[in-house]
């Protein structure tokens, strides 16, 4: 699906260091990594390996102490926060591994809470949200609080938050981790169904084994590092 | 955005109680206190604040305030009208009297004596009868509280008896004193029924309550009387922030209110600063992810102060309505706290109080919004 066109994601000579002197932490030693749109990419490895580090540093939140981003073509070390924080808002979905829904808000409302950042009126940001959820399968939920709902269900709705605003990237952090191995099937199937599209790229970081045929390509870390990328797995598995 | 956090105001309710709670319990112990504390302040000057035709108090040059009393000689009234750019002046005596019911029950009155002729210095609100019924034989009008402090559960009415200093006197009229500081009862007379009821020697003239004529400013007036004559003389105006500022600097009320109200502001910084830096503090999960997917740090600053305004703006309005109730049925005309209200300006100033309390909870919790790494959110 990649094809020529260059990637939506680059990382070149990544590094970051934690802490100074005897508590000094190498996370990332110099990763290279390439993430096309159309596809999803896994980042997989033993947990401290700098999977969430990437993701965070790509998604504009960490600053890296060396090395180059860039997302859909922007130098994202050359943007100053404000910028970064309103680019982050506009072409990046997040789902993480506790949800983070506001417990405030039903479903739907946590679904539209981007489009709300992004200044869509409440009324027109809700519709749109409810939609999203009723494609989930979510419809009879829309209006129950987070509290009101199972860990899967709770999930499907930050699946619906992070593609309600059609980002061109989508940024996983465990997606499964805090699920049932049913439940955790589920939502990754669901992901590819719906996240997947031809101009956006998918990044999910995880060490469940079960899900790595999911992926279309899967990063392998260890110790800061990308070991080796393996393409194509889930067409392998199909 | 907006509605996103007052969800999440009022989603956590019990903090969101807690504010509101925090944020009405010091506004209304502040407002109550400061009303109180005013009131208390006006009950020291109501003498001169009643007599409301005179705008001079001419007195001993030594006397500090309304109740210190030193009797000026009666030729000194003379004197004073004949001041340029005085109307007329009248005399006025006070001092306290026991006071003695024929059921045997006895207390003390503040008894203010005004001019036999023009019955000017009285209070212009009569509840029952009017100014003119001092004229008749023994007759004092007595203030509603006083009546009811006498004679407990009677209705309130002319024609009881009574003993002031074993001098006979009927109450003739009940009249709206204001409350007197230093006597729990209030009662006026005729100048020369007065000064009989509480002989005070050769001098009986306590004051000369005199008018400007029409374009004279009083001060100027007052200040030629104190130049001519010798004597002291001031505005009722004046007069009466001479008499708070003796007692503010001279009792210790100032000290117990201010104390009181003072704990009102730490009770309100506590509660509601600590309160409201616990709210941001335990959401800083929440406001973490709303930065990580794209509200810049102007958007969660005005989501936190709209929190803030909401709680702040509910906890005043109930604040202040608790304390207005409480002036409303805490203060009826013949209760202890009668006179007493809440000043407009009472009520601006703890806005502003608690506007600034507020301002400094939403900082130092906005110190946390602002700096949060929204990168905590991919921490399990």
């Amino acid at each position: 699906m990649a094809g020529s066109e260059p990637a939506a994601v680059t990382l070149r000579g990544v590094t970051k260091t934690y802490g100074e002197g005897e508590t000094l932490t190498l996370a990332l030693r110099g990763v290279d990594l390439d993430v096309h749109s159309g596809e999803i990419t896994f980042l997989v490895g033993p947990s401290g390996c700098g999977k969430t580090t990437v993701i965070t540093a790509i998604a504009g939140m960490l600053t890296p102490d060396d090395g180059q981003i860039t997302v859909f073509g922007h130098d994202i070390r050359a943007m100053s926060q404000h910028d970064l924080t309103r680019f982050r808002g506009q072409t990046t979905g997040f789902i993480f591994q506790q949800f983070n829904l506001l417990p405030a808000l039903t479903a739907a409302e946590n679904a539209s809470v981007p489009l709300l950042i992004a200044g869509r009126p409440a009324g027109e940001a809700t519709r749109a949200a409810a939609t999203l959820l009723e494609h989930l399968d979510l419809g009879p939920h829309i209006n129950k609080l987070p509290s009101q709902l199972s860990g899967g269900q709770q999930q499907r709705v930050a699946i619906a938050r992070a593609l309600v605003h059609r980002p061109r990237l989508v940024l996983c952090d465990e997606p499964t981790a805090s699920l049932d191995a049913e439940a955790g099937l589920g939502v990754i199937r669901l992901l590819r169904e719906v996240a997947l599209a031809a101009d956006r790229a998918v990044i999910v970081v995880t060490h469940d084994d079960r899900i790595f045929p999911y992926a279309d390509r899967i990063a392998h870390m260890a110790d800061g590092r990308i070991l080796g990328v393996d393409a194509n797995i889930a067409k392998e598995v199909s | 955005m907006y509605g996103v956090a007052l969800k999440m105001l009022f989603g956590d309710r019990v903090k969101y109680l807690g504010l509101v709670f925090g944020v009405a319990f010091a506004t209304l112990l502040i407002m109550q206190q400061g009303g109180l504390f005013v009131g208390l302040l006006e009950r020291t000057a109501s003498v001169i604040n009643d007599a409301q035709e005179a705008n001079i108090w001419v007195m001993d040059p030594q006397a500090k305030y309304i109740d210190t009393v030193r009797a000026m000689r009666d030729t000194e009234l003379a004197r004073v009208r004949g001041i340029p750019g005085v109307a007329w002046a009248v005399p006025l005596s006070k001092a306290t009297a026991a006071i003695k019911t024929l059921d045997g029950r006895i207390d003390n009155a503040a008894v203010i004596g005004i001019d036999d002729a023009t019955l000017i210095g009285a209070p212009h609100r009569f509840r029952v009868g009017s100014v003119e019924d001092l004229r008749g034989p023994d007759a004092i009008a007595i203030d509603p509280a006083g009546f009811k402090r006498l004679w407990p559960g009677e209705p309130i009415r002319p024609g009881k008896e009574l003993e002031l200093n074993d001098h006979r006197a009927v109450v003739r009229a009940i009249v709206e004193a204001s409350p007197a500081f230093t006597a729990p009862i209030v009662i006026y007379a005729r100048y020369s029924l007065a000064t009989n009821f509480v002989p005070q020697g050769r001098d009986r003239l306590s004051f000369v309550l005199a008018r400007s004529l029409p374009g004279e400013n009083p001060d100027a007036v007052a200040r030629e009387i104190a130049d001519r004559t010798g004597l002291g003389a001031l505005s009722s105006n004046a007069f009466a922030w001479k008499t708070i500022r003796y007692y503010l600097a001279n009792t210790g009320i100032p000290i117990n209110f201010g104390i009181v109200i003072l704990l009102g502001v730490i009770v309100g910084v506590a509660i509601v600063g600590l309160t409201f830096f616990m709210f941001v503090s335990d959401n800083i999960r929440q406001y973490a992810a709303l930065k990580a997917m794209g509200a810049t740090g102007a958007t969660l600053a005005r989501m936190v102060l709209l929190q803030a305004a909401v709680v702040g703006g509910i906890g005043f309005a109930f604040g202040t309505a608790f304390a207005a109730s409480f002036f409303q049925f805490a203060t009826r005309p013949d209760s202890e706290l009668r006179g007493m209200n809440l000043p407009w300006w009472i009520v601006g100033v703890v806005a502003v109080l608690m506007v600034l309390v507020l301002l400094g909870a939403t900082f130092a919790s906005l110190r946390r919004v602002m700096v949060i790494d929204p990168a905590i959110v991919f921490r399990g």
